[in-house]
């Protein structure tokens, strides 16, 4: 009985210090960020690898989402008539919702957890004390870069992303099922504000941040947890908490989001 | 693959971020960075359930400008709408403003019909006649009131 309470508060404790670690980093990057030099190559070259590569998988999924719903919406608004709706039903849903958070799992999935990988495998090869050794902060070189790059190019996947599912809504519901053109777009065009692209691209910076930040700590403070002492072993458990914290993390600031505002 | 490619292909990629995010903003969202030009006049409604600001002000059916703002009148217990007609859109002094809804279910939209006035209405100036929504519930409730008392 005492050494179960013992272990659940000793994991409750260790969770809660990475947590502040994580915190503790977001702070000393933001800060390290702040100081020259300014260096913008790294942050174009980590937006390539995150954003840029991301946009095949962000186009096709997307373009699916976008027919998926089309069909579901279109079934659904069929039975009570009033197929007019499908435009407002598809870009709203797209737009506030769905858009944000597919792209930030998306990106979770093809970026986050090889940036875990390679942060994770410079730890435990001793590159990053190296770096250490060398006067040269690991968290402005490795980390800074990442975060910016995060921060920038997830909106504008979800940006992509948006349109994308727009026009596969449109294709399925105009082209495939002959929903009038005007009613489509028109319905999309008076349904969806302002505040709600706005709403939307909040969101998505939110989960550009905690995606790539969650990542990098993973990686970076591998060290510190369990994982450090397993070689590559630990470098794939810690990948898999990466991508599940990071996936958890994004649904659930996206419930607190629609929550608040 | 070398510096210059990769340049160009994140390049290509923010380009195409920040036209999406364009199109979205300005065709679907109805962000307009230049004010269409016009003017504004006020209205005091009894009751105006359900309009909310930015809806469709509409003249003979068309759209000729929105609701820019909704005060509450607290001595008079009245709403005062701010209408932003557009530029070339005269309107009487004896002109009405009502508040109508699209459909059955539809949104609130202010409708202006024309008075006979041979004056007209500039900026600031208040519409005096004015009718407040329509609210079928009270309709229902003000009929089985009367029929009640009547017996």
């Amino acid at each position: 009985m005492r050494r179960t309470l013992e272990k659940t508060g000793a994991t409750v404790l260790q969770w809660l210090e990475h947590t502040g670690r994580m915190f503790n980093l977001l702070l000393l990057v933001s800060f390290e960020l702040l100081q020259p030099p300014y260096r913008l190559y790294p942050v174009v070259r980590q937006m390539y690898f995150i954003g840029a590569r991301s946009l095949t998988l962000i186009v096709v999924s997307g373009l699916t989402i976008g027919m998926v719903l089309g069909l579901q919406f279109y079934n659904i608004l069929q039975r009570f008539g009033s197929v007019d709706l499908l435009g407002a039903g598809v870009s709203l849903s797209v737009i506030r919702e769905l858009g944000p958070v597919m792209t930030a799992l998306m990106v979770v999935g093809r970026a986050g957890s090889s940036i875990t990988a390679e942060l994770g495998i410079m730890r435990i090869t001793e590159q990053i004390d190296a770096m250490d050794c060398m006067a040269i902060s690991p968290s402005k070189y490795l980390i800074g870069p990442k975060l910016l790059a995060g921060l920038i190019s997830v909106p504008l996947l979800t940006m992509v992303f948006d349109f994308v599912a727009l026009f596969g809504g449109y294709f399925v519901g105009v082209v495939m099922f002959g929903v009038a053109e005007g009613s489509y777009v028109n319905g999309m065009i008076d349904t969806v504000e302002w505040s709600d692209v706005r709403i939307g691209l909040e969101k998505s910076l939110i989960f550009g941040l905690l995606v790539t930040l969650i990542c990098c700590a993973q990686g970076f403070y591998m060290h510190l947890t369990k994982a450090g002492s397993q070689g590559a072993e630990g470098v794939s458990s810690v990948t898999t908490d990466a991508v599940v914290l990071s996936s958890i993390a994004v649904l659930y600031s996206d419930f607190l989001i629609e929550a608040l505002f | 693959m070398d510096k210059l490619n990769i340049q160009l292909v994140t390049g290509i990629f923010v380009l195409l971020g920040i036209a999406t995010f364009t199109y979205q903003a300005v065709s679907i969202g109805g962000v307009s960075f230049s004010e269409q030009a016009g003017y504004t006049l006020t209205a005091r409604f009894d009751s105006i359930s359900g309009l909310r600001e930015g809806a469709v002000i509409e003249a003979a059916g068309v759209r000729v400008g929105t609701v820019s703002a909704i005060s509450f009148d607290a001595d008079n217990y009245q709403a005062i709408v701010s209408l932003r007609v557009n530029e070339g859109v005269p309107v009487s002094e004896d002109a009405t403003a009502s508040i109508r809804t699209q459909g059955i279910i539809g949104e609130k939209f202010v409708k202006l019909s024309q008075g006979g006035f041979p004056d007209m209405l500039g900026d600031g100036d208040e519409i005096a006649a004015t009718e407040s929504a329509i609210s079928l519930e009270e309709l229902v409730g003000q009929y089985i009131f009367q029929s009640e008392a009547a017996q």
